[in-house]
């Protein structure tokens, strides 16, 4: 890949946290490129680091030392207001427990990143009817989360991480919560965003799920401990048929 | 986030706990309240004995003897009995500036009539009383420059006095004894009702010729006090001067010397009375402030449950890139939105609570425009002073902390 490609650069990242006096390295000096473009997966097991590297990557964090560049931009030394910026603008974050503002529509949730932004309520509207229909929840914008289903709620979340128009879209264990149909349906969702050029790094410990990506990184005990290309990425929209709808989900 | 945005937000967010919103904006409810409630007690104090001083009489300066001192004693005020008849004539004829003299001696005895009998206060004055005092006579006349001169036995009663010893009968003509004296009944006083100053009944008195209280009564040859009368309320402090040169003169005191006298205006009474009433309203406003105080208390300790709450939500917002200060200005407003529902609330129950007083006192509580605009401010103001440290706290959350927290 070619250098201006690159979208995100880690180098020399180290983590080091300090409980009760004991420090625990969980980033032991990664270094790593992500290309525009890209639908990459991370992998691990518990506690092996990832899930650190995934907040210093969506600037949830600071690195202890070493850099991180979001196209070309080190972010490492910016101030607490800049990376909530960066958060704004640039990233989009997809969770493991959807984490929706509860008793708010689906509307609301997808709109809340935009107010932040300061953009104007009907422009804001607009958008999020739009990200919503997307993710083919067209019709359930005034839904509240509690009325929808668990996939239903997941493709809130990733309409609200989608509207800004983000560089980049962390899934962290995006299907954790979810049944395998639903699973397959999100990352459908996510093929989908990547085929129109949206960059996407799912974090995961789930083998299956990591075959949709393009690349996997694995990472244990703080280290990339392996980085390879997905020969044959599975298809979401092929296997899904091979999964019967279960019944109780979806309408 | 616009300004309307945030506000809008912090309704939807208060509404989602009705009763714990309501139990929280009480505390600032019952503060708003009690402080309107009080400083309208104090106010509606200050005004009726604002209006019952202007009441006293028209332009009325009074004067009085000062105190006494004898071999290092020093007597009371207006113990002295310096002044004469001869002062308050002098003042007629040499002050431009005074209308009416009348000079004043009191004395108190039983007034007999037939079977009843009371004991009341009798106050020995000239012709020009009426206009002085401001009174006027309902019934009959009353007495005159000759009947004043040549100390003729004639009385003018108030309407207390009149029920207590005639009943329901008409008194003019009637002839009562007041310490074995007789006198006859030529007027009835307007009633006055109950005066601030002082003290005591208006009504129950009985007003007759100096020349007959101070020689045949009180058997003196000084009188208690000299009631003046301004031209007009632009020359009260000119007659002041006046009076002042007039006594000094009588008196034969040398420059240097002090005056023997007093001389007090209506304005330097309603100036005293008014320094004391407003220092009871301050009282009353700073205690009821006290529970504003505790209101204010109420609503820190309902954001720091509301923030450690939704420190999920404030998470969830930081994630998607709320800025430290959104997040406090969403907890202040807030803040701000529940003490000022509570206070606008409390401006209501301010107005019950004045109107409930004024059922049990003898003035109109008075709701003043300060006060109310006062009391908005000063609830914005407890509700940003009170909702800073947890919004704060709230935005100084750790965005990873907050989301991870259960």
């Amino acid at each position: 890949m070619e250098n201006n490609n690159i979208l995100l650069q880690v180098k020399d990242l180290t983590k080091t946290y300090y409980m009760d006096g004991v420090s625990v390295k969980a980033l032991r000096g990664v270094n790593l490129n992500f290309y525009k473009g890209q639908f990459t997966s991370i992998m691990g097991a518990s506690g092996s680091g990832k899930s650190t590297l995934m907040n210093i990557l969506g600037c949830l964090d600071k690195p202890t030392s070493g850099h991180y560049l979001i196209e070309g931009e080190d972010v490492s030394t910016f101030s607490k207001n800049q990376l909530a910026l960066v958060r704004n603008k640039k990233i989009g974050f997809v969770f493991q427990g959807f984490n929706l503002l509860s008793r708010t529509s689906a509307l609301e949730n997808v709109e809340l990143p935009m107010i932040y932004a300061g953009i104007s309520a009907t422009e804001r509207h607009e958008r999020a009817k739009a990200a919503l229909a997307s993710v083919g929840l067209a019709g359930r914008e005034h839904h509240h989360s509690n009325q929808l289903s668990g996939g239903q709620q997941q493709r809130v979340a990733i309409a609200r991480a989608l509207v800004n128009r983000p560089s980049v879209i962390l899934a962290d264990e995006p299907t954790g919560n979810l049944d395998s149909y639903s699973s397959i349906e999100i990352m459908g969702i996510f093929q989908g965003l990547n085929k129109q050029g949206i960059s996407i790094i799912l974090i995961t410990h789930e083998p299956d799920i990591a075959q949709y990506s393009q690349r996997v990184v694995r990472v244990s005990d703080g280290e990339i401990v392996a980085d390879s290309r997905v020969e044959n990425p599975l298809l979401a929209l092929e296997e899904i048929k091979k999964h019967k709808k279960p019944g109780s989900e979806e309408d | 986030m616009g300004f309307l945005g945030i506000v809008r937000l912090a309704f939807i967010s208060l509404s989602r706990n009705k009763m714990r919103s309501f139990l929280t904006a009480l505390g600032i409810i019952i503060g708003v309240m009690s402080v309107v409630g009080m400083v309208a007690l104090g106010q509606g104090a200050y005004y009726s004995v604002q209006e019952n001083i202007s009441k006293m009489g028209t332009n009325l300066i009074m004067v009085m003897p000062g105190s006494a001192s004898r071999r290092g004693f020093q007597g009371g005020r207006g113990s002295m009995d310096s002044l004469k008849v001869a002062d308050a004539e002098s003042i007629a004829r040499n002050c431009p500036s005074v209308k009416y003299v009348t000079p004043v001696v009191r004395a108190s005895g039983q007034v007999i009539f037939g079977n009843n009998n009371t004991q009341t206060s009798v106050m020995g004055v000239n012709e020009h009383y009426l206009e002085i005092a401001s009174r006027e006579i309902t019934e009959g006349r009353f007495f005159s420059l000759s009947e004043v001169q040549g100390g003729s036995k004639v009385a003018v009663i108030g309407k207390t006095l009149s029920e207590t010893i005639f009943g329901n009968m008409n008194p003019i003509g009637q002839v009562v004894r007041f310490n074995k004296m007789p006198v006859q009944i030529i007027g009835l006083l307007k009633s006055r009702g109950e005066a601030g100053m002082g003290g005591g009944d208006q009504d129950d008195i009985m007003l007759m010729p100096f020349s007959v209280v101070q020689r045949r009564i009180s058997g003196i040859t000084h009188v208690h006090m000299l009631n003046v009368s301004a031209v007009s309320a632009e020359s009260v402090e000119d007659a002041k001067l006046e009076i002042e040169e007039v006594l000094r003169r009588n008196h034969k005191i040398y420059e240097g010397k002090e005056d023997d006298f007093r001389i007090t205006t209506q304005d330097d009474i309603a100036e005293m009375a008014g320094s004391t009433l407003t220092i009871i309203a301050l009282l009353l406003g700073s205690i009821a402030s006290v529970s504003l105080l505790v209101g204010g208390i109420g609503i820190m300790n309902i954001m720091l449950v509301s923030v450690t709450e939704r420190t999920r939500e404030i998470g969830i917002r930081m994630a998607i890139g709320a800025r430290t200060t959104d997040i406090l200005y969403q907890f202040l407003v807030e803040s701000v939105v529940l003490s000022c529902v509570g206070g606008i609330a409390g401006i209501f129950g301010g107005f019950l609570l004045a109107n409930l007083i004024g059922n049990f006192v003898e003035f109109d509580p008075v709701v003043s425009n300060a006060s109310i605009i006062i009391s908005v401010l000063f609830s914005a103001g407890v509700g940003i002073f009170f909702g800073l440290y947890p919004a704060w706290k709230a935005s100084n959350l750790d965005p990873i902390d907050a989301f991870r927290y259960e």
